[in-house]
């Protein structure tokens, strides 16, 4: 074993009075800034890992067969924030292609709400991710990344109903590369939490 | 029929990493779970574990153990498993357990919104 990968340079380390960890989703296609948001807010490089796993008894229906077994591997940044002494906040910038969904539960269960992260030269990117979010009552915000080079420049009205986006849902514009920005989109994000907390709450 | 652990690109070696096995509890270590050492390495130990216990002697969340380890997630849940065991590492949980009903309360948001204000 390698005796400076003890001293683990550049890391970060918690305080030691954090018990409380949160999670935030950043779900996005393809070069849409999930991780330059990301970037922008944590207060750490963000880092990579990935899950890995097999479909065959995982519960997954698979017509085809029981025989087959398929891999899946989602690869996902990740950022943190420290709320405060206790509590710390982890961002994951997640993939929304179709093989990411199957690892939802396993990874993102209990997570207080996502971010769609929307590129308006490809909005269609996004029309699955709202579909599975909204499968998982996963509830969430739609930021739209404003890029330098986005020529169309859309309203947010024309973008809502590109996405068949329902009035109740949150949408902001951000710039992702901002810190100000990215803090904006989180406040959203829990703003509208609290606000269906609060709904809740209010009902007996 | 041969199980592995985890198919991808170097699968011999997540297999002797963990021992042969594939599965662990999955609701015993969230990704987001805190991790802290209660003693040190000690001599004889497998390599990812001392790495974990020289990691975690402070808080370290479960995701940052796998990122720095440059291990997949279910590897280091069996791992993290391993030493939970033997008394080797606490884990300090989520608030919210892991249900898809069981909703964040606005007293947890208005601390979440107070905390990120303050960034």
């Amino acid at each position: 074993m390698d005796s400076a990968t003890s001293e683990l340079p550049g890391r970060t380390p918690l305080v030691d009075s954090a018990e409380t960890g949160l999670k935030i989703v950043i779900v996005g296609g393809f070069g849409v800034g999930k991780t330059t948001l990301v970037k922008s807010v944590s207060e750490i490089r963000p880092l990579n890992t990935e899950e890995v796993m097999t479909q065959a008894g995982v519960g997954v229906d698979d017509p085809a067969g029981l025989t087959t077994k398929t891999t899946t591997t989602v690869a996902f940044d990740f950022g943190r924030i420290s709320l405060n002494d206790r509590m710390v906040l982890y961002l994951f910038g997640a993939p929304g292609q179709e093989r990411f969904w199957f690892l939802w539960d396993r990874l993102f269960a209990g997570t207080l709400g996502a971010v769609v992260l929307v590129d308006t030269r490809r909005m269609s990117d996004s029309w699955y991710a709202i579909d599975r979010l909204e499968h998982h009552n996963t509830p969430f915000v739609v930021a739209v990344n404003r890029f330098d080079s986005d020529p169309a420049s859309f309203s947010l009205d024309e973008i809502r109903q590109a996405l068949s986006l329902p009035a109740h849902v949150p949408l902001v514009e951000c710039d992702a590369r901002v810190r100000s920005s990215g803090k904006h989109v989180l406040i959203s994000l829990v703003n509208h939490l609290h606000e269906l907390a609060m709904g809740r709450e209010m009902t007996p | 029929m041969t199980r592995r652990p985890v198919d991808m690109g170097d699968p011999d070696r997540l297999y002797t990493v963990t021992g042969g096995r594939s599965r662990t509890d999955d609701d015993m270590f969230d990704l987001v779970t805190l991790i802290v050492s209660e003693c040190g390495p000690s001599p004889g130990m497998q390599s990812e574990h001392i790495r974990i216990l020289e990691l975690c002697r402070h808080p370290t969340a479960v995701v940052e153990v796998s990122a720095e380890l440059k291990l997949p997630i279910t590897v280091v849940r069996i791992l993290l498993g391993d030493l939970l065991a033997t008394g080797r590492i606490t884990a300090r949980h989520p608030g919210r357990a892991r249900s898809l009903i069981d909703l964040p309360d606005s007293a947890l948001l208005e601390e979440v919104l107070h905390g990120l204000r303050n960034l």
